[in-house]
C-alpha cells in the first residue's frame, strides 16, 4: 500500500473517509463520488452560514428558587462546583436582579451571551477563541495557551478558567488544567439538531424560560416572539448584538 | 579517571542488567500493544501507526472550528475499539503505561497533552475509580480504597495533593 | 573633557554575591513556575473574577519601564544631549533586560506555558496582545541593533542617530501598546479610556529612569566608578518632570471619568471608598510616588546632595509598583456594570467588588522577573563594555 507522505496537506479528503461509520460511498466515475451519511441533514453538516443560534430567556417564567438549568449544564458538561466559588468553572449562573426604584426581585440565568461582535474573539492572541459561522463563540482548547484575556474582555463574565487538574470530563466536552471555557451552547447536540441542556431542563421543571432556536429564520418560535415581544440584550451600549436576549427583566 | 571508568561500566552493567530482565519477562523490547475491539482499520494499522497524529489533528480542527461531526479520527470514536483493561477487567485511564495511547507514548518517550483535556476512557467510565485502581497492592481492605475514591472524588488537591491527580504526567 | 572609555565591570566578591542573591530569585521563580504548572492557578491568588494578578503587576511594571529606560539613549542621540552620551550603551542594555525580565514573568504564568510556540506562530491581527508580541520582539531587536550600532568601531554617528530615532518612535509604539492592553478594554468601568495609552508613556519615563538611575549608580558604586554629582541632579530633576507628567495624566483620566455620570461609580471606588485600592492610589501612587519625590528633589537642602535623586528614585518605583497594581487588581475588582439601575448579586461575584490575595508562588514569580532582568543586566555590563569608566561631571561635561 502506497504511504501518503506525513505532510498534513498530502492527506486528502478522502483518506479520512471514517472507517466503520454510517457513510456509504459510491465511485461514478474517477474523482466522482458519491457520499451519503446516515442520520438526519443535521448530522451530517458542517456549522450552516445560514443559521444563528440564540437563545430567548424569559425573567417572568424563571423562578426564583430553580437551578436546573445550572444543574443540567453542569451534568452535562461535566463541570462542577468543587466548593471554591472564586475558581470553580461556571458556564452558566443564576443572577438576582432587584430594580433599585421599586425594589422588585427578579431572577434569570446568566451564560455567554454568543455575541455577533465578540470582544473575546477581538483581543485573543492566538485566535483560539473564535466564532462560529452559524454563531456560536467557542474557545479552540488546541490553541489556547491561557492568557486569560478574553475574560479580561468579556463584558459578562461568561468565562472560566480552569485553575485545577480535571479527569472523568464528557467526551462531548472536553476541558482541562490552563485553559478557558465558557456556554458552548451545547454544540455539540446543536450540531446533531438538539438543543441545548439547559433549554431543556427549563422545559422539564415545567417553566420554558429558556427558548432556543435560529434567529434568522423569521418563521422560527425565537424569531416570532422577538418580533412579537419586546426584548433586551445585555450591555446594549456596547454594540454587540449578542444571540441571547432576554424578556421581562 | 579510572574511578570514572569504572562508574560507567557500573552504570552499563545496570541498564543492560534491568533492560534483559524487562525482556524476558515481556518477551520482546517493542512496546506492549493492547488488543483492539471490533474491526480492523481499512487503512491497515500501519497507516494509522504513522499517520494518527495528523489525521488526529486535521479531523479535530473540522469539528471544532466546522462543527463537522461526521469524521475519520477522533479520541472519542477511537476508544469505541481501542479501550485497554487489566487483568481484573478494570478499564485503565492514559495514567497506566499499559493503556492503548501510553503504551507507544511512554515508550518512545513523546509526552502527549491530549488527556489534559480529553477523557482517555469511553463515556461511563469512571476515571477516579480507574486511577484508583492503578494504585499499587497495598494491605488497604475495600473501605480504605472506598475511602480514597471518595477523597480523590471530593478532591482538595491544594492542601494535600493526590498523587493521580494530573493523568497525563502520572507514570512517566 | 576626556574621551569616554568603556570597560566590563570587574568580577569583585560583592559582585559574585549579588549574582548568587538574584540567581537565588530566579530558581525561586522557576520553582514558582513548575509548581504552579502541577496544580493548576488554584494554588495561586488569582481567580475568576481577578483573573490578572500580581505577576502581572510585575510584568507591566517591568515592561513599561523597559521602554523608559531606552529614554536615555534616546535623550543623547535622538534629542542630542551630549551630557547622556556615555550612558546610552547602558540605557540600551537596561531596557532590553526589563523587558526579558517582565516577558519572562508573563510567559511563565500562562496557562499553558508550554504552548508558547503557538502564541509565537498562531496570531490573530486584531488582538492588541498579538501586536503586543511583535513589538516586544521588535523592541528587543532594535535595542539589540542600537547597541551594536553604539559599540561597533567606524560605524558614523548618522547612523546611531538614526537607529536611535528608530528605537524612539519604537518605544513610543511599545508603550502606546501596552497601555491599550488595558484602554481597549470597552467592558471595564476601570479601563476603557484612550487616555491610557498616553498615561503609560508618561509612566514608563519616569519608571524607566527611576530604575536607570538606581541600577547604574550602583553599578558605579560596585566597580568604584565615579557618578558625577551635577549629573545625577540633573537627571534627577528631568525625573521631576516625568513624576509631574504621570501626576498630570493621572488628574485628567480621573476628573474625565468624574464628568461622565457613567464612570461615577468607579470613581467612587477608585478615590474614595476602594479600602486598599483607594489606600494604594493616595498613599502609594500620589504621594509616596508623585508629591513626595518631587518634594525631595526640590528641598531647598536634601535636594542638594547625592542621595536626593536615589531616594526620589526609590520612591517613585514604590509608587509606581503601586499605580500599576491599583490599575491591574484595583480595575478587575470593581464589578461590571451588567444592568445599569438594577441591584444584582450571583454565585459568580456579579455586582460585587472581587477579592484578592496574593500568593507566594506569584510574588516569587514577579521578583523572579526583576532578578531576570538586574542579572541581565549586570551580566551584560560584565562581558561587554557597556559602562564609562568614570561617570564624573568632568568627563561627561555639561552643555
Amino acid at each position: 500500500m502506497k504511504m501518503p507522505k506525513l505532510n498534513g496537506a498530502e492527506i486528502s479528503r478522502r483518506d479520512f473517509l471514517r472507517s466503520g461509520s454510517a457513510v456509504a460511498t459510491l465511485t461514478l466515475a474517477p474523482g466522482v463520488t458519491l457520499m451519503a451519511f446516515g442520520g438526519s441533514d443535521a448530522a451530517a453538516g458542517t456549522a450552516d452560514a445560514g443559521k444563528r443560534w440564540g437563545l430567548l430567556i424569559d425573567a417572568n417564567k424563571c423562578d426564583k428558587d430553580c437551578s436546573a438549568c445550572v444543574t443540567a449544564c453542569s451534568t452535562e458538561n461535566g463541570w462542577k462546583d468543587n466548593g471554591r466559588p472564586e475558581t470553580d468553572a461556571q458556564w452558566i449562573r443564576k443572577i438576582t436582579l432587584k430594580n433599585t426604584e421599586t425594589g422588585r426581585e427578579t431572577t434569570m440565568p446568566m451564560m455567554c451571551q454568543h455575541c455577533e461582535e465578540p470582544p473575546c474573539v477581538d483581543v485573543c492572541p492566538t485566535g483560539a477563541s473564535f466564532k462560529r459561522v452559524d454563531g456560536i463563540v467557542l474557545v479552540d482548547k488546541h490553541t489556547c495557551i491561557g492568557c486569560r484575556y478574553c475574560m479580561m474582555a468579556c463584558p459578562f463574565k461568561a468565562r472560566s478558567f480552569v485553575h485545577e487538574p480535571v479527569i472523568n470530563q464528557k467526551s462531548d466536552a472536553p476541558r482541562g488544567q490552563g485553559t478557558v471555557e465558557s456556554c458552548t451552547l451545547c454544540v455539540h447536540r446543536v450540531d446533531k439538531g438538539g438543543t441545548p441542556a439547559c433549554v431543556e431542563a427549563c422545559a422539564d421543571a415545567g417553566f420554558e424560560a429558556i427558548i432556543f432556536g435560529d434567529l434568522k429564520d423569521p418563521e422560527s418560535e425565537i424569531s416570532k416572539r422577538l418580533a412579537t415581544y419586546s426584548s433586551a440584550a445585555l450591555r446594549p451600549d456596547l454594540d454587540l448584538n449578542p444571540g441571547v436576549r432576554y424578556t421581562n427583566l | 579517571m579510572t574511578l570514572i571508568v569504572r562508574f560507567v561500566l557500573l552504570w552499563a552493567l545496570l541498564i543492560g542488567g534491568a533492560t534483559l530482565a524487562q525482556a524476558q519477562e515481556r518477551s520482546s523490547l517493542l512496546p506492549n500493544v493492547p488488543k483492539a475491539t471490533g474491526e480492523p482499520h481499512p487503512e491497515g494499522n500501519e497507516y494509522w501507526r504513522k499517520n494518527h497524529p495528523d489525521l488526529l489533528r486535521h479531523d479535530r480542527n473540522l469539528t471544532v472550528r466546522d462543527g463537522n461531526r461526521e469524521i475519520g479520527a477522533s479520541l472519542k470514536s477511537c476508544f469505541e475499539c481501542h479501550t485497554t483493561t487489566d487483568d481484573q477487567g478494570t478499564v485503565l485511564t492514559s495514567a497506566s503505561p499499559d493503556h492503548f495511547c501510553s503504551a507507544c507514548h511512554q515508550y518512545v518517550a513523546v509526552k502527549i497533552d491530549c488527556f489534559v483535556c480529553h477523557r482517555s476512557t469511553p463515556d461511563g467510565v469512571d476515571e477516579y475509580e480507574a486511577q484508583a485502581a492503578l494504585l499499587p497492592p497495598t494491605s488497604l481492605n475495600d473501605a480504605d480504597v472506598e475511602g480514597i475514591v471518595a477523597y480523590l472524588k471530593q478532591g482538595d488537591p491544594v492542601a494535600d495533593p493526590p498523587a493521580i491527580s494530573k493523568p497525563a504526567e502520572v507514570g512517566q | 573633557m576626556e574621551r569616554t572609555i568603556y570597560r566590563e565591570i570587574k568580577a569583585t566578591r560583592r559582585v559574585w554575591e549579588l549574582a548568587v542573591v538574584l540567581l537565588a530569585f530566579i530558581g525561586g521563580m522557576l520553582a514558582s513556575f513548575f509548581y504552579v504548572e502541577h496544580y493548576g492557578h488554584i494554588v495561586t491568588g488569582m481567580t475568576n473574577q481577578i483573573v490578572w494578578g500580581l505577576p502581572h503587576v510585575f510584568a507591566i511594571f517591568l515592561i513599561v519601564a523597559a521602554s523608559g529606560a531606552l529614554n536615555v539613549a534616546s535623550i543623547a542621540s535622538v534629542f542630542d544631549q551630549k551630557v547622556y552620551k556615555p550612558m546610552a550603551r547602558m540605557s540600551a542594555l537596561l531596557a532590553m533586560s526589563l523587558l526579558i525580565g517582565g516577558l519572562a514573568i508573563l510567559v511563565l504564568d500562562l496557562g499553558r506555558a508550554d504552548r508558547i510556540l503557538i502564541a509565537a506562530t498562531t496570531y490573530n491581527f486584531s488582538s492588541i496582545f498579538a501586536w503586543n508580541l511583535i513589538l516586544y520582539t521588535g523592541f528587543l531587536g532594535i535595542a539589540g541593533a542600537y547597541l551594536f550600532v553604539q559599540m561597533s568601531n567606524g560605524i558614523p554617528y548618522a547612523v546611531v542617530r538614526k537607529v536611535g530615532l528608530l528605537a524612539f518612535v519604537w518605544r513610543l509604539a511599545l508603550t502606546t501598546g501596552t497601555g491599550s492592553i488595558f484602554g481597549w478594554l470597552v467592558a471595564r468601568p476601570g479601563y476603557d479610556a484612550a487616555i491610557m495609552a498616553p498615561l503609560f508613556i508618561a509612566m514608563s519615563f519616569a519608571f524607566g529612569l527611576a530604575i536607570f538611575i538606581l541600577v547604574t549608580v550602583t553599578l558605579c558604586r560596585l566597580s568604584g566608578r565615579v557618578f558625577g554629582e551635577k549629573l545625577i541632579h540633573r537627571m534627577g530633576r528631568l525625573l521631576a518632570v516625568f513624576v509631574a507628567a504621570v501626576l498630570y495624566f493621572t488628574a485628567v483620566r480621573h476628573l474625565t471619568n468624574l464628568y461622565t455620570a457613567e464612570h461615577a461609580g468607579f470613581e467612587r471606588f477608585a478615590l474614595l471608598d476602594g479600602g486598599i485600592y483607594t489606600t494604594l492610589f493616595w498613599v502609594g501612587q500620589v504621594l509616596i510616588g508623585g508629591l513626595i519625590p518631587l518634594m525631595v528633589i526640590f528641598h531647598p537642602s536634601f535636594g542638594k546632595t547625592f542621595k536626593a535623586p536615589l531616594v526620589a528614585s526609590v520612591l517613585v518605583v514604590i509608587g509606581g509598583f503601586a499605580q500599576v497594581y491599583v490599575i491591574v487588581v484595583g480595575g478587575q475588582a470593581y464589578p461590571m456594570e451588567l444592568f445599569p439601575g438594577y441591584e444584582f448579586s450571583s454565585s459568580f461575584g456579579d455586582g460585587a467588588v472581587a477579592t484578592y490575595s496574593p500568593s507566594l508562588p506569584e510574588l516569587a514569580l514577579g521578583l523572579g522577573g526583576v532578578a531576570i532582568a538586574l542579572f541581565a543586566a549586570g551580566f551584560g555590563t560584565k562581558i561587554l563594555r557597556i559602562l564609562p569608566t568614570s561617570l564624573s561631571d568632568a568627563n561627561v561635561g555639561q552643555d
